[in-house]
């Protein structure tokens, strides 16, 4: 019969050519298996090469410190906590500031050409800075506090999102533009209806990179000097050979990150859930 | 639905009001190069209710008339009139269908159809009703509350008309709207637009290069000269609503396509 035929060759190849778990979801059978064996590799370097532990600790060592770090309360200064906290509020701090900034002054520079022209060489030139170098000036400027750190952040995350915004504004649809000038719309809403929104998946590619570049803003920030902050544990630990407690901060640092960006991509998701699945922003 | 338009139609056409009064309509676009001449005085009117396609070659000015007459481009020589008066700028008695639908991918299918009435600041309330009966119109009423991205083409575009006759201009500005389709979902769709104009009563200009979507669709054709374009012909289309897809198989209909043809081809061919 022809639906008995027809079910047969439909199932014959959807069995064959079924991907298995690991490539349907490699991100939960895979992944992990690297972690393992990255885990596995440290072990082996530390108890079966011998390898210094002023150079490689030994894991338990790092995770020891951690837990020490870690079982503080957030007031004690003496734990990881408190100087988290500190680090990450520089970083948001300075990521709200130099995002906001460079959204704004991407959007400012991108609708008067004239300003945008006239500045481009002058942002070229500053982005082409390694921004870390200003590092030691803030230092001068600002001495060891919070506003010191929160500046170098902001200056390190703000050219991102304002390269990315100003990309973002040229790739706006002209036909979109021009539906909007058809029904007589204002620039208010022209604005806010149509120009920003199909700027968000720029935006949130620049947000990204700046997420994760803040929390590196803070911490450079707190090399050349601060009171507090996981920037200055690091210099502490490395000064006194505490490398158990240096791999933990490393770590904790890392975690950080991935959390920040990991935020940004929430919203993103949230806010932007169109722009991976149409195909008119398939530029973006 | 009743055959509303009798094929007496195009015979009363000339004691009506036009819609659209054209005179000397000339446009030069200034370039890095100079000047480049893209229509050279153009005269037609267009009555109210009228189909009226516009078929010439690509870069023939086609698309630099559809903005002339929505008001989004300026000409540099000539008038257009809009119900007597003077055209300038776009208003809310022309509404413009576009090569692509130009949806909004972060509105559902219903904000998107009302971003008109949000631009123009109309009262949102009393256009929901009929903005939801519009797209019963079109068979989109489940959609309603879906994402563009989850249409298909032949329905993003009818969400495109449907968004054009929201505000209920007089006039459909339609810029080869259905270019991008499929031949068979174009052939749907324009049944589907003979079935809303003859529903809704609108004035529509449709740009095309489909000599056969013209001929099918329109009261009149309007063909055009290679660039600077200008008016070869007017040609009346004298065939009897309401058309279905047989028409195309007619003599009349062939006659009507191969004078188009001959207007087109004499000025540089249309392959």
């Amino acid at each position: 019969m022809p639906v008995q035929a027809l079910d047969t060759r439909s199932s014959v190849p959807a069995s064959e050519t079924r991907p298995g778990v690991l490539r349907r979801y490699p991100q939960f059978t895979i992944s992990p298996a690297i972690l393992l064996a990255l885990l596995g590799a440290w072990w082996l370097a530390t108890h079966v090469l011998g390898a210094p532990t002023y150079v490689i600790p030994p894991l338990e060592d790092v995770l020891r410190a951690m837990a020490g770090g870690l079982s503080r309360s957030p007031w004690d200064k003496a734990g990881y906590w408190y100087h988290a906290g500190i680090t990450v509020w520089e970083a948001v701090l300075g990521f709200a500031i130099g995002s906001v900034l460079g959204a704004l002054l991407g959007l400012v520079l991108s609708h008067w050409p004239i300003l945008g022209k006239s500045w481009y060489p002058y942002i070229v030139g500053f982005q082409s800075l390694p921004k870390v170098a200003l590092a030691p000036l803030m230092v001068v400027w600002f001495g060891f506090g919070l506003q010191g750190k929160v500046f170098i952040t902001a200056i390190i995350t703000f050219f991102p999102v304002l390269v990315n915004m100003m990309a973002g504004y040229q790739a706006v649809e002209p036909e979109r533009i021009e539906l909007a000038r058809s029904c007589n719309a204002s620039a208010l809403h022209l604005f806010t209806k149509i120009i920003i929104p199909s700027c968000l998946p720029f935006l949130f590619a620049g947000l990204g990179v700046a997420s994760v570049l803040s929390i590196l803003g803070a911490v450079v920030g707190e090399f050349v000097g601060a009171g507090a902050g996981l920037g200055m544990l690091l210099m502490q630990f490395s000064q006194a050979m505490e490398i158990s407690q240096l791999f933990a901060v490393i770590l904790l640092l890392a975690v950080i990150g991935f959390l920040m960006s990991h935020i940004v991509s929430l919203i993103e998701r949230r806010y932007c859930f169109w722009a991976q699945r149409s195909n008119a922003t398939a530029r973006a | 639905m009743k055959p509303i338009r009798a094929a007496t139609l195009n015979t009363s056409a000339a004691r009506r009001p036009a819609l659209i009064r054209a005179n000397g309509l000339s446009k030069t676009y200034v370039t890095g190069s100079g000047e480049v001449a893209a229509l050279k005085g153009l005269d037609f009117e267009i009555y109210d209710g009228e189909f009226v396609s516009v078929i010439g070659q690509s870069g023939c000015g086609k698309s630099t008339l559809l903005k002339l007459l929505a008001g989004l481009l300026a000409c540099t020589a000539g008038s257009v009139e809009l119900n007597g008066k003077p055209l300038r700028g776009p208003t809310r008695e022309a509404a413009v269908v576009f090569q692509s639908p130009v949806l909004l991918p972060w509105r559902t299918v219903l904000d998107n159809v009302l971003l008109p009435i949000e631009f123009r600041k109309l009262p949102m309330t009393s256009y929901r009703l009929s903005a939801a009966e519009l797209l019963d119109m079109v068979g989109l009423s489940e959609f309603a509350q879906r994402y563009p991205f989850e249409l298909s083409g032949g329905m993003q575009q009818r969400v495109a008309i449907v968004r054009a006759l929201v505000q209920d201009p007089q006039l459909l500005l339609m810029d080869e709207p259905f270019g991008a389709l499929d031949a068979m979902t174009r052939d749907q769709m324009n049944l589907e637009l003979i079935r809303i104009w003859s529903q809704s009563r609108k004035t529509v200009i449709f740009i095309t290069h489909s000599i056969a979507e013209a001929v099918f669709l329109s009261d009149r054709v309007i063909a055009m000269t290679a660039r600077p374009g200008s008016i070869a012909d007017v040609i009346t289309i004298d065939l009897p609503r309401p058309r279905d897809l047989s028409v195309i198989n007619t003599d009349r209909f062939g006659r009507y396509a191969a004078r188009l043809r001959s207007l087109l081809d004499a000025r540089g061919g249309i392959f």
